[in-house]
Parts: structure tokens; C-alpha cells; sequence
């Protein structure tokens, strides 16, 4: 039985949705084992256990936090020229991608990043060219690496590891150190790639996202942006959906007052469901919507949102 | 302070995308620019430049250089002539017919190569490229090259040997250090990149740029292009298109047919 690693992310001493995810991937494969590089990993073990994970690796001697990703790929390296495994899987994040980077160079082995899908060959597919390209991959040399876009399983639970084991790690790398963390103000709202469902606001908003946080709220959702609401400074940056910010696949993504532009469009679009309002029936984001509204946001949203609270009542 | 600035020539971001027959990208049939979140690097440079030399400006008698490098096809000189015409100094181009096809670790492999060999203190990227979006290129040059790693930044700065950031991540909002030399990327929300004056069009015909091929590199064909991927593509199909589906125009109860919509789907 081939044995895969995976890498265990979270924030916070919090285990991120994603590796729960993963873990699903992984059990396609073989055995599990999940490498924890984390000063919290005391809190975070008992969190693993119902996921689909026979092992755990727990690396010592770095704190991780305090240094670049380097660290992480080195003690990646580590374990996997101990445990020989047959594939690493990574969770997309940007960080998620450093790590899987660093690692491909540190051991020379091919590296596929972004899969939404992997079988049992290690076949990965890939969404590309913002969703209009479906891709299918291999790794050909060396341990594949493979890094997955959060939301692209639903994920199946399992025994939880049975078998705790730690390896003493070092770091002599490159000295980058984090000196401060100002932890981030939580909106309460789910992680923007994690979210199941999704509500953004763009141009159409003109700077006025209340109706638009509402609704998120009232679903449970997430909130986005186009580019141009970023640009406009009206929300941040880290938030933007797109091209050039996240790329999500929510179950229900609601576009509001967005004319979905390609730049958009590319971040979006693998969404299983699409909802869109805008005042110009011209728009093309109704090209891709499951249900569109010509209408205005400001008095469509808030009546969808007291439909929806009128409905957990 | 020698500054190495790292950019790409993409496909036009706003334009539709699609596959060739040989299971890459189809360059040939899209507009090339800059790719956008370059500019960025690109004004990062000068920015730290202006802050730390005496004249505020870059090029030999300042003690500060902007080399602006790339690996591409021979029309990526005009992504490097963009990047001069802003204000870097002088550009390298690397360019081989082996490389075409080329992975990220190629890649990086490559650009490492001509980083090491130009002795730089600092290192600037964009956080990825629009076309392929793997966004490792700065991790991987870091990891080959030894350098401190600080990436995501949202603010830059030079103090002396030493070079900080501050950036946001997942933890929340991290501040980091290194000693150089760093390979630093910026995010979009660092600056509003310039636009070239017609003085700096004029000014950038006349600067240096360089091509070099993997043998000036000391690099065997053999260990880039499509052939040394060390990942490959099985195959590719177009999505089918989304067929659009109910259109209806706001009469006032809009939002509640939206409602039992989603109901119906159990998303609400």
C-alpha cells in the first residue's frame, strides 16, 4: 500500500477545511500520513482525529512561524526522504504554493499546482485560463507534488490517525524572519476561497457594500469584490475575486452590481451556481449566470436577504 | 544597492485564452504585454531607489542599478523596453529555442542562473504571472539561490544591509526582516505604477539590452524546454460554455423569485 503525505494547514492552532479535504484526496491514493509544522500542534492533533488520516508526523526543532516557507519545505524534505511516500499534497493557499515551490527544487520533483480533481494515478486535473480550459496532468519526475484549490471535494471522514510519531527537524537557510504578527481582525465571515457560498459586490455597489455584507450574512457567505471596487479603494485588495486576485468555486456565488468582465470572470466562473444582478441587461455576467436579475442591486438584495431570514425563522 | 527585477511577457490578461495543439498556452494567437502585476515590482524598484540614493535617481553614478530580466521569445524585448522606458536601467533577455515549453523549475532555474551571475543585493518580482498563475517563481528563486524570502509584500523598505516588509497573510498582518540579499515580491496594492513618459520612451531606446543564450549561462539544453518538464499535460478540452440560464427583468419581486430559487437548489 503506497503511503502520501500531506501537509497540515491551519491558522490560529485552527486545522484549515482544507486539510480535511486533502486527507479525501489522499485516501484515493493510500495510507495518509499528515506532517505538522506548527509551533500549535499540540491543539492541533486532536482536531484530526474523524479525517481520513492514519499518521501523524509532528517536526520539531523550528519554529515555523517565525521563518520564510523555506523552513516548511525543508522539514518536508526531511520526512519525505524518510517516509518515501508516493505523493505530497499541499492546500492551494499562497503559502500552500511557496511551500510545494520550495520543496520541487529541494528534491527535484515535478510540481502541479491548483488541481480541483485527483484519481488514484495521480492524474490531476486542472482548471486554467480562468476556467474556460480544463486540464488533465502528471507529474514525470521524482515525488509528485500536488497542490489542491480549496472547496474542490466534499470531504469524507475517516478513522483519524492511529500512530503519532515526531521528527527532529533543522532550518539553515535563508534567515528571513517574521518579527511582528498583528493577528487579523476577523469579520467573522468564512475564508473567501473556503466559503460555500460567496456574494461580491462591484462597480455598482459605488462604495456602498452594506446590502451586499448583508446578504453574505444572512447566507452564511463570504464577501468579494470586482477589481474595480479594489481599485476604488472601497474594499480590500485581499478580498478582490479574479485574474489577478483569488480564483474561487463556491457552491453559490452571488456577483452583484459586477458586469464580469474576462478579468472577473476568470476568478469565478467554476462556481457551481451563478447568480447575477445588474442594472445593464447588457451585461456580460449574465452570459454565465444560472439566474440573473436586470434590476437594481440596492432593492434586490436586501429583499432576497429578508427572504432568506424569513425563511431560518 | 544592485537590484535584479524579474519579469514576464504574457498574453493580453483581458484577452480569451486557449490551448495550442501542443498542449501549451496559444501565444501566437493573443497580444503580448507586460504582465500587469510586474508593474508593480517595477514601480517598487524605483520607489526604493528614489528613497535611497543621494540624487534620487538610479543608474552607475548613483550607486544604485535596475536590471530588468526576463526569459522569453525575442518579442520580449518589448516587455523589457517597457520596463526601461519607466525607468529601470539596463535589461537581459535570455533566450533560447531549448527553452521553449520550459516548467517553473526551468524557469527558475534559468533566471537563477543569471541572478548568480550578476551579483545582486535585491531581487523584485511581481506575486505571479497572469497566463500560468503558479505563483512559485519568487519561493523557487529564493530556495535556489540561498536568498532571504519575504514575499506578498504590501509595503518595502531599505534600511541600510537590511530590507523589511510588511505584508498581510492568513496569520494576519506579518511584519518580516532579512539581511540582503532577499528576493522580495509585491502585491497589487503596494503603488500605482507609472506611466512611461515620452522622455523615458525616448530614453529607453537608447539603454542596454542584453540577450543571452543557456550557454552564456553555463545551462545544458537538455535540462530546460518542454522535453525537461517534469510535469506534462495529457490532454485539454475547452469547458463546455456556460449556458446562461434564467434572465428575468426586476418588476419588484425579484429578489423573492431568487429566494425560491435558491431554495429549490437548497442553497438557502
Amino acid at each position: 500500500m503506497s503511503n502520501v503525505l500531506i501537509l497540515v494547514d491551519s491558522v490560529s492552532g485552527k486545522v484549515s477545511k482544507s486539510t480535511a479535504e486533502i486527507a479525501t484526496f489522499a485516501k484515493r491514493i493510500g495510507d495518509v500520513t499528515a506532517v505538522i509544522c506548527s509551533s500549535d500542534s499540540a491543539a492541533l492533533i486532536p482536531q484530526l482525529s474523524g479525517l481520513s488520516i492514519d499518521k501523524t508526523i509532528t517536526c520539531t526543532g523550528v519554529e515555523f512561524e517565525k521563518l520564510s516557507t523555506g523552513a516548511v519545505a525543508a522539514a518536508l524534505a526531511a520526512v519525505i526522504a524518510k517516509e518515501s511516500p508516493s505523493a505530497v499534497l499541499i492546500a492551494s493557499s499562497a503559502r500552500g504554493k511557496e511551500i510545494a515551490g520550495r520543496l520541487s527544487v529541494r528534491i527535484e520533483s515535478g510540481i502541479i499546482t491548483d488541481a480541483i480533481d485527483l484519481d488514484a494515478d495521480l492524474v490531476a486535473t486542472q482548471s486554467v485560463f480562468g476556467g474556460s480550459t480544463t486540464v488533465h496532468s502528471v507529474v514525470t519526475h521524482g515525488t509528485p507534488i500536488v497542490t489542491i484549490r480549496g472547496n474542490s471535494i466534499e470531504a469524507i471522514s475517516g478513522t483519524g490517525p492511529s500512530t503519532h510519531e515526531e521528527v527532529a527537524v533543522s532550518y539553515d537557510g535563508d534567515r528571513a524572519a517574521v518579527s511582528s504578527v498583528a493577528p487579523a481582525v476577523k469579520s467573522g465571515r468564512p475564508e473567501l476561497t473556503e466559503a460555500s457560498i460567496i456574494v461580491s459586490g462591484g462597480k455598482g455597489t459605488d462604495g456602498n457594500f452594506t446590502p451586499v455584507e448583508e446578504l453574505a450574512d444572512a447566507l452564511g457567505g463570504a464577501v468579494g469584490a470586482s477589481r474595480a471596487a479594489t481599485d476604488a479603494g472601497w474594499y480590500p485588495h485581499s478580498l478582490q475575486v479574479g485574474q489577478t486576485g483569488k480564483t474561487v468555486s463556491p457552491q453559490l456565488y452571488i456577483a452583484a452590481g459586477i458586469s464580469g468582465a474576462i478579468q472577473h470572470r476568470a476568478g469565478m466562473q467554476t462556481s457551481k451556481t451563478i447568480v447575477a444582478v445588474n442594472k445593464d441587461p447588457e451585461a456580460p455576467i449574465f452570459d454565465v449566470a444560472d439566474f440573473g436579475i436586470v434590476g437594481d442591486l440596492f432593492t434586490v438584495l436586501p429583499q432576497v436577504r429578508d427572504g432568506v431570514n424569513a425563511k431560518k425563522a | 544597492m544592485k537590484i535584479a527585477l524579474c519579469i514576464k511577457q504574457v498574453p493580453d490578461s483581458w484577452a480569451e485564452k486557449k490551448m495550442g495543439a501542443d498542449q501549451r498556452l496559444d501565444r501566437a494567437s493573443v497580444d503580448a504585454v507586460l504582465n500587469d502585476l510586474d508593474e508593480y515590482a517595477i514601480e517598487s524598484a524605483l520607489t526604493l531607489v528614489e528613497a535611497n540614493s543621494p540624487t534620487g535617481e538610479t543608474g552607475e553614478g548613483s550607486g544604485h542599478t535596475i536590471t530588468v530580466i526576463s526569459m522569453g521569445p525575442e518579442r520580449a524585448s518589448e516587455a523589457l523596453r517597457k520596463a526601461l522606458s519607466m525607468g529601470a536601467d539596463d535589461a537581459i533577455l535570455v533566450s533560447d529555442d531549448a527553452l521553449a515549453g520550459s516548467d517553473a523549475l526551468a524557469t527558475s532555474k534559468v533566471l537563477a542562473a543569471v541572478i548568480a551571475q550578476g551579483g545582486y543585493d535585491l531581487v523584485l518580482c511581481g506575486t505571479e504571472s497572469t497566463d500560468a498563475r503558479m505563483s512559485v517563481i519568487p519561493a523557487m528563486l529564493a530556495e535556489r539561490l540561498g536568498f532571504a524570502q519575504l514575499t506578498f509584500a504590501g509595503k518595502v523598505a531599505i534600511d541600510g544591509a537590511n530590507v523589511n516588509i510588511s505584508r498581510q497573510t492568513e496569520f494576519g498582518v506579518e511584519e518580516m526582516s532579512a539581511s540582503l540579499p532577499a528576493v522580495v515580491s509585491v502585491v497589487e496594492k503596494i503603488n500605482e505604477p507609472r506611466y512611461p513618459s515620452f522622455k523615458g520612451i525616448m530614453a529607453s531606446k537608447k539603454k542596454p539590452l542584453v540577450t543571452k543564450s543557456l550557454s552564456d549561462l553555463g545551462i545544458s539544453a537538455a535540462d530546460v524546454g518542454s522535453s525537461a518538464a517534469w510535469s506534462s499535460v495529457k490532454d485539454s478540452l475547452p469547458r463546455p460554455p456556460r449556458g446562461a440560464g434564467i434572465k428575468i427583468v426586476d418588476d419588484g419581486n425579484a429578489g423573492t423569485q431568487l429566494v425560491a430559487f435558491l431554495s429549490e437548489r437548497k442553497l438557502a
